[in-house]
């Protein structure tokens, strides 16, 4: 157990301990609510390690990806629409379509660096966001409906199950981050990291690293894909709000609080994140004019996030 | 194709390329200059916008409330200079990006509480108010052509101020080389709190002029902060003139595309998938324009001279 030793790997088991145990605990103690609370905490936290992958390891700051929700979401939404309620259709088109809009979005903005691409990201993303916003016969602004649930065809596994939904959703969290575990101590992930620092000695080497980049994009965006599609299931609701660019903010936002480039940085940062933001809207109507100060406080004296603090008062004992 | 309408549709391009011309002269000079990505500057654009707008109404004049506003703006730009951002120049874009957040959050929030959800509604100077007619059969709206003649003499006046003046000239050495400058003896912190107290009334001025089409409400600058970056990112990061031109191009090409785009697809589209495509790929327009023209010229169109 020396692992438990630093504070932060604690602090991660802690909360994993929590979303593992939620669903038996909350009913224990007449919270039922907390179920869906921490369900949507769990969605946001993919979300979170699909976006530490590129902008953590890789560098890139990916100021687009709540569009990968949207999209996911959305496959879900219209293929549901039109009656097409097969799980075993619906989640792979809404995996290719995050990959492939990924690869469109990427190959384009990766020829850029810096803040250009920080731009061009929000700025694509900001074109399907309009897109979803003038498709009037998926409800525009209003968002759709989703009647019916993904069906899997399987007797004992149906999301309609609170208890399933929500170990669906906890299994795939873990799963993302195992990937991103076995991604960034391969030799892709290595190229990745040396690539975010020192892009032109990598090339020098005769690696190309716009391949690289592209690569860790497109799987980027299907995970995150898939964390839309869980969204899509578990509101039974979609709106361009899910792509909204404040989402995508959120989303850095959270990997950067937990901790860029550790593992479960993005899941610790997600749980905060959300946590202060319900409490703080559960304190006041106007709890913005309180959270937007504590972000900038944030970046400016916490470098490293909640990994880099507990880290370094571990160290320093 | 009706001539009258593609001139008053071309005219709204226009004065639509003049309001992200100010936006984006603003956040390109801070950019250029400073290095500093500042998504604030969409909350400059909507406190213009609701501080010009109280002035107009408590004045009772526009124009009064106008002026009134350019000094406003300029204090508020400093002290938001003086006491966020300064900090943030030597951090790197990611942390410039989620601290310029967390202050659009602080100031959606911060005008919700002083003015309401519900915004201002600045009602059109009387003076201002009609239609003026162009000649040919064209006729346009008074107020929109005020919007047109301001934008273009501010980015005149801009013009003069940084290739004519001492300012401008210092302005010009801090953004090519700010260590140099600064051994040089030129106050580099002063310097940047002049400019982007401009930026911040140059972002002001275009949030009230519009104000009394659109009204004033929360968060109305971030679609048009969104647009401004993909002007700079046309136009060249830092270059004020590539801003102008990428700005009327993109206003006109966005305005046009929204008004005309269904009939062009009626040439190649039965009726009914034009008319559902018409809005959809319109709306993505001024988008792809951008991913062309990076594709050729990742730079932009015109880089600055001497930027890396």
């Amino acid at each position: 157990m020396g692992a438990l030793k630093n504070p932060a790997n604690l602090f991660t088991a802690l909360v994993l301990l929590i979303f593992a145990l939620t669903p038996v605990v909350a009913p224990l103690i007449g919270e039922s609510f907390y179920v869906t609370v921490f369900a949507r905490i769990m969605i946001w936290a993919i979300a979170a390690v699909s976006l530490n992958l590129i902008m953590g390891y890789g560098g890139l700051i990916s100021f687009g990806h709540a569009v990968y929700l949207g999209i996911g979401g959305y496959t879900v939404g219209i293929l549901a629409f039109h009656g097409v309620t097969s799980a075993w259709i619906q989640w792979p088109a809404g995996i290719l379509l995050s990959g492939l809009i990924a690869l469109v979005f990427g190959a384009i903005s990766l020829r850029t660096k810096g803040v250009y691409f920080i731009m061009i990201t929000l700025a694509l993303a900001q074109m399907i966001f309009f897109l979803s916003i003038s498709a009037e016969r998926y409800g525009s602004d209003d968002g759709l409906n989703i009647l019916t649930r993904s069906d899997f065809g399987i007797g004992f596994f149906s999301l309609n199950d609170k208890l399933t939904m929500y170990y669906t959703i906890f299994a795939i969290l873990l799963a993302s981050v195992f990937v991103s575990w076995r991604m960034v101590n391969s030799r892709f992930g290595a190229v990745m990291r040396a690539a975010k620092s020192n892009d032109t000695r990598v090339q020098s080497i005769g690696v190309s690293t716009y391949r690289y980049r592209l690569t860790a994009f497109v799987i980027a965006g299907m995970m995150c894909g898939v964390a839309g599609l869980l969204q899509a299931n578990l509101e039974r609701f979609v709106s361009p709000d899910m792509m909204n660019w404040h989402r995508s903010g959120e989303l850095i936002f959270m990997v950067v609080l937990g901790g860029m480039s550790t593992l479960f940085g993005p899941v610790t940062g997600a749980f905060v994140f959300l946590m202060l933001s319900e409490i703080l809207a559960s304190w006041t109507h106007h709890w913005h004019i309180i959270f937007g100060p504590f972000l900038v406080l944030v970046v400016l004296f916490a470098r490293g996030g909640i990994a880099g603090l507990l880290t370094r008062r571990c160290e320093r004992d | 194709m009706d001539y009258v309408l593609l001139t008053e549709q071309f005219l709204n391009g226009f004065q639509l390329g003049i309001i992200l011309f100010l936006m984006a002269a603003g956040l390109t000079l801070v950019f250029g200059i400073m290095d500093l990505v500042n998504l604030a500057h969409g909350s400059l654009f909507m406190i213009g916008a609701f501080v010009g707008g109280t002035l107009a109404l408590l004045t009772g004049s526009f124009v009064i409330g106008l002026l009134l506003m350019i000094p406003a703006m300029l204090v508020i730009g400093i002290l938001v200079e003086v006491t966020a951002l300064r900090t943030l120049y030597p951090r790197d874009h990611l942390d410039q990006v989620l601290a310029t957040f967390g202050l659009i959050l602080f100031f959606n929030e911060a005008v919700r509480l002083i003015w309401g959800p519900e915004g201002l509604v600045v009602p059109l100077p009387e003076s201002l108010d009609g239609i003026v007619s162009l000649g040919f059969g064209i006729t346009y709206p008074v107020y929109r052509i005020f919007i047109i003649v301001i934008g273009l003499l501010v980015a005149f006046g801009l013009y003069l101020l940084v290739s004519k003046t001492r300012i401008g000239m210092l302005i010009r050495a801090g953004a090519s080389n700010r260590t140099m400058a600064g051994a040089l003896g030129v106050n580099i912190p002063k310097l940047f709190t002049l400019v982007f107290g401009i930026g911040a009334v140059l972002a002001g001025l275009a949030g009230l002029i519009i104000t009394p089409i659109t009204q004033a409400q929360i968060g109305m600058g971030e679609d048009v902060l969104i647009l401004a970056f993909v002007v700079i990112v046309i136009g060249g990061i830092g270059s004020i003139r590539g801003a102008f031109i990428a700005s009327i191009v993109t206003g006109v090409i966005d305005t046009l595309g929204r008004s005309f785009l269904d009939v062009v697809l009626l040439l190649f589209l039965p009726a009914n998938a034009a008319e559902s495509a018409g809005p959809a790929v319109s709306s993505m327009l001024i988008y792809i324009l951008m991913a062309a023209i990076l594709f050729f010229r990742p730079q932009g169109l015109f880089p600055p001279k001497g930027a890396g």
